[in-house]
């Protein structure tokens, strides 16, 4: 833990309420301790990347704040005010989103029905499916994040490429109109221009105000779309850092705890 | 969000029909059913020439009252193919049932229609308790139903008693089958049928039209008017040149109507595919699977009961056999051939009926030709076997180009 790496969020980004701060956020699994005295901010319109060796902390930190595993101890502020993570529902309704690896999906049904599954519309009282109506916003919420792959909304998921499944995970996210966006591992196991256009629909989250989270282990992309790194090791923060201000190599001793300058033979992908 | 995706510079959406897409859902979806509809025609060729009293209007009204039992049950086991689970009990609840209503009609004096409440909601029970087992500890439907295939055959015995056999004396019981509508009855239904469906097609598409989504065009959906028109036309036609429509007929069509009415239109079908597909997703999505699974088990065990009283309906009888031999094979056999999986969530509805159209007609043209029960049973086995690697086959290449 390098301290000259720790760099506090800038000054212009400081001014503002923080959506999202966690403080002290610490959880333990029996003897092992996945998370200690975590301090953790993302802000209206801001991609955060969460990275970290394999263990350190990445994933028991986006269930807390999902509220899938609450932390032991800790105090998170939403926009300010003091918040209890303590279940799902809970954070689903303050606005917070999440987008797991697995993506879960069905594959045995179409675009329009995943993006409404659980939550269809349907009319008149009836538990009847308004079908066009729920095609309709499909479309245009597709269109909206300029998700211009998919050309038919009535595909079925299994016939969608990795990167169109996970922008109809994204978009489905999107659907409860939450503020803050958490993706884990989104361009995991796609290719360089599936990688791309994913990158790019983080962007236009980040453009419409969104507050994102991107956990993954790719550094490339990290620096792509990430304005603020925050790094966990061995469950601590090893360091808060400007995409602008720092280096990959500065990124990857404060991942791998080794010196300053010491350089990891692998660099990108750890 | 619509206010909102105005102030959004869009990305333009392509309105164009795309043929591939559309090709490859034929493929997946309602090729299922042509494929099936050929393999009929097949069939009856093949019997038709073996013997040319196969597609009379006297064979063909019967082979209509032959599967409506399976269908029937057929169609909960689709239900339950689609939650990925399956329910090897139903032809033992059948014949439980059927039972139940006899017993209850006959040596009770019990009002037949009260006796027929009486044997659905036998299967009712069972099937809540079905589910009860499946979702409250988690044990394989699988087994649940295994041990309830032997449990309810017993149960059936105990019923049944000393006599084991009962008759069934001309009663709404056995009107269920052996009422059959006058010609002009007949033409009424079908007719009522042919509109009922040309207005909802056409209702559909303009609502899509009207929302400014894709359409189909127009002619595909006149022409599948006129087949399904066609199709009743001459079912209607060869069933009047017999007894006329039967009633049983238009029993099980209007369960096979409401049926894929709920799986295909209402968020509770929508929610069943959801689940059969997979389960993690649907549970995250907020739906409540126990509840989904339960009323499934319920609908199916119901459905099967319904069968059982059409089978002894038609028989005139019940007896110690009733429900049991090859029913659950073909009540399960049946959709899967028709193209429903075994793997959960994908078929529909109408693959009971196909799926028993097909069997019974191996069956129909089988007997007509008077083969042994050495062949009849070897053909069905190859049938089913062939079925069920078809539909193995396309899970594997569905997997290999994930």
């Amino acid at each position: 833990m390098s301290g000259t790496a720790v760099e506090r969020p800038g000054e212009t980004v400081a001014a503002r309420t923080p959506l999202l701060a966690l403080e002290g956020f610490s959880k333990s699994f029996g003897p092992v301790e996945a998370l200690k005295d975590v301090d953790f901010t993302v802000h209206e319109g801001e991609v955060v990347g969460l990275v970290g060796d394999n263990g350190a902390g990445k994933s028991t930190l986006i269930k807390a704040i999902a509220g899938v595993q609450p932390a032991d101890r800790g105090v998170a502020y939403f926009k300010g005010e003091r918040v209890e993570l303590s279940s799902p529902q809970a954070a689903t309704s303050l606005g917070i989103a999440t987008v797991y690896q697995d993506l879960a999906l069905c594959e045995n049904l179409d675009v329009v029905a995943n993006l409404f599954l659980g939550k269809e519309a349907t009319g008149n009282g009836l538990p009847v499916l308004e079908e066009t109506e729920m095609e309709r916003k499909a479309r245009e919420l597709l269109a909206s994040l300029g998700v211009t792959t998919i050309r038919s909304v009535r595909t079925l998921v299994e016939n969608l490429s990795g990167g169109q499944r996970q922008a109809v995970a994204i978009a489905r996210s999107l659907l409860g109109e939450p503020q803050l966006v958490i993706l884990d591992e989104p361009t995991a196991a796609l290719g360089v221009v599936q990688t791309r256009q994913i990158l790019e629909l983080i962007e236009r989250l980040r453009d419409r105000g969104h507050g994102v989270i991107v956990v993954s282990h790719n550094l490339a992309d990290i620096f792509r779309v990430a304005d603020r790194i925050t790094v966990l090791r061995l469950g601590r923060v090893a360091g808060n850092f400007h995409v602008e201000r720092t280096s990959r190599e500065e990124i990857v001793s404060a991942i791998t705890g080794a010196e300053f300058g010491e350089r990891p033979t692998e660099e990108q992908e750890l | 969000m619509s206010t909102r995706d105005a102030t959004v510079p869009e990305a333009p959406v392509r309105e164009r029909f795309s043929l591939g897409v559309s090709l490859r859902r034929v493929a997946r979806g309602e090729l299922a059913s042509v494929r099936v509809l050929l393999g009929i025609a097949v069939i009856w060729t093949i019997f038709q020439i073996a013997n040319d009293r196969f597609l009379s209007a006297v064979n063909l009204s019967n082979l209509t009252l032959q599967i409506a039992a399976v269908a029937t049950i057929s169609i909960g086991v689709v239900l339950v193919l689609l939650l990925g689970e399956i329910d090897l009990s139903v032809g033992a609840v059948s014949g439980l049932a059927a039972s139940v209503m006899a017993v209850l009609s006959v040596k009770h004096g019990l009002a037949p229609e009260l006796a027929i409440v009486a044997g659905l909601l036998v299967g009712t029970l069972i099937g809540l308790f079905n589910g009860f087992m499946v979702t409250t500890f988690g044990i394989p439907s699988f087994v649940v139903t295994l041990a309830g295939l032997l449990g309810w055959q017993g149960a059936q015995l105990a019923v049944l008693g000393d006599t084991g056999s009962i008759n069934l004396p001309p009663s709404t019981i056995t009107d269920l089958t052996g009422t059959f509508f006058d010609p002009v009855v007949g033409w009424i239904l079908g007719l009522a049928a042919i509109a009922a469906y040309a207005a909802s097609a056409l209702r559909a598409r303009m609502k899509r039209v009207r929302a400014g989504l894709e359409a189909e065009p127009l002619v595909t959906v006149i022409v599948r008017i006129a087949l399904v028109a066609g199709g009743i036309v001459a079912a209607v036609a060869i069933l009047n040149a017999d007894r006329g429509v039967p009633l049983a007929a238009v029993i099980v069509v209007t369960l096979m109507v409401l049926f894929t009415f709920i799986t295909e239109r209402t968020r509770y079908g929508r929610h069943i595919f959801a689940v059969g597909g997979n389960e993690e997703a649907a549970r995250r999505a907020g739906i409540r699977i126990k509840r989904i699974k339960l009323s499934v088990f319920a609908l199916a065990s119901t459905l099967a009961a319904a069968g059982g009283i059409l089978a002894a309906s038609r028989l005139l009888s019940v007896n110690q056999q009733s429900g049991s031999g090859d029913v659950l094979l073909l009540a399960i056999a049946g959709p899967v051939i028709a193209g429903t999986s075994l793997f959960g969530g994908r078929g529909f509805v109408w693959s009971a009926l196909l799926g028993a159209l097909v069997i019974g007609s191996i069956s129909n043209g089988m007997d007509l030709l008077g083969l042994a029960s050495d062949v009849k049973f070897m053909i069905t086995g190859a049938v089913l076997l062939i079925a069920v690697t078809v539909d193995a086959a396309t899970r594997l290449r569905r997997e290999a180009t994930r």
